[in-house]
């Protein structure tokens, strides 16, 4: 049997021209290059012990923010972490910046969505990127998700893993099918209209990221998942670049039962209620 | 309507047509082929969902992209950034 040969993953030097847009959209739209110069981007990363790969996962933000030429800022919201982490992030802010890198620390651990609350708050741009700062998200694509939001004016771009090449590196056959099944069991229940439901590297619109976490009630996965079901609710649209996914956590953490669990739970929830 | 409604809705038309059909319910006096055809219906239906669930997953699993060169690039870089971030100061 032959081998099925695999589309290379997602890259910023790939061009998927026919691509994610078309699946969206039935007619492109040129958008006005005027009206964008005043364009800001606030990155907000939430960190809970990342002292090793802050520094790192900044430096690739400045480094394609600055080749891209987009206004942005980044703003660290740390979670008192006990690794030091914000001690980094004080460093870094002396290196690039109190504009480039805003720090909103908070006590203690407080889960994801009052994060983003926090983040919007002191955020001073009109779009907002959301990504995970463990590296597993990589900054490269952040010029195809502003790209793609022009072009459709949307309200949400989605990165995803499952569609065009998009992809993961560091699953084990058992991590993608369970992956591959949750996320089959999302679509056929919820029909969402976007193909990867769980991922958070994500670039909303501001007031329609306010809009969003002030209705979602969920936690964890369940709570990325919710944000676009209720996009969708409030007719929200929704655009999507693939993105390569690097997991260098998976071999310590694995996905266990009680993870899996509480997703059927929060998926049903939502089956039951939106 | 939330999905779980719509769900129910949409089962409910296929159960009631089904139940009509097979057992005649509203008297109609339909051919037998009818009646046989419909009967088994909702069991081939579960059963061709079934397959085409375990066809859809099973197949993307096997199209599932491996990163490979992301990775690759993210070491290079991860050593740069290192480097970069030395000079300008940063301690750890």
């Amino acid at each position: 049997m032959s081998r099925r040969r695999k589309l290379p993953c997602a890259s910023s030097f790939s061009r998927y021209p026919v691509a994610p847009v078309s699946w969206i959209m039935s007619s492109r739209r040129k958008s006005p290059r005027s009206g964008h110069e005043a364009d800001k981007y606030s990155v907000l990363l939430p960190t809970y012990n990342e002292r090793e790969n802050l520094p790192l996962i900044v430096w690739l933000l400045v480094k394609y923010f600055g080749e891209s030429g987009f206004d942005y800022e980044i703003i660290v919201i740390d979670d008192g972490s006990p690794d030091g982490t914000l001690e980094v992030a004080q460093q870094l802010q002396r290196i690039y910046g109190e504009e480039k890198i805003v720090l909103r620390p908070r006590a203690q651990k407080l889960g994801l969505g009052t994060a983003y609350i926090h983040g919007i708050k002191h955020a001073s741009g009109n779009f907002i990127f959301i990504m995970d700062a463990d590296l597993s998200h990589h900054p490269k694509f952040i010029p195809e998700f502003i790209r793609i939001q022009r072009e459709g004016d949307f309200d949400v771009v989605s990165g995803t893993r499952y569609r065009g090449d998009g992809g993961v590196y560091g699953w084990d056959l058992k991590r993608k099918l369970i992956s591959r099944g949750a996320n089959f069991l999302t679509q056929v229940l919820l029909r969402p209209g976007a193909s990867d439901l769980t991922g958070s590297f994500r670039l909303y619109k501001r007031d329609v990221l306010e809009k969003l976490v002030e209705r979602c009630v969920s936690k964890g996965y369940v709570f990325q998942m919710e944000m676009i079901v209720r996009a969708r609710q409030l007719h929200y649209t929704i655009g999507e670049v693939p993105i390569s996914f690097v997991d260098r956590v998976y071999g310590e953490s694995k996905l266990g039962g009680n993870e899996i669990v509480s997703f059927v739970k929060g998926l049903l929830t939502l089956f039951a209620t939106t | 309507m939330t999905k779980l409604v719509e769900w129910l809705v949409g089962v409910s038309v296929v159960l009631v047509a089904w139940a009509v059909v097979s057992f005649d319910l509203l008297e109609l006096s339909l051919p037998d082929t009818y009646r046989e055809v419909a009967w088994p219906m909702p069991l081939y239906l579960l059963v061709s969902f079934g397959c085409y669930s375990l066809a859809t997953v099973g197949y993307r699993v096997a199209t599932f992209n491996d990163c490979e060169e992301a990775a690759k690039e993210l070491q290079e870089q991860i050593k740069e950034a290192k480097e970069d971030l030395r000079k300008r100061g940063l301690k750890i």
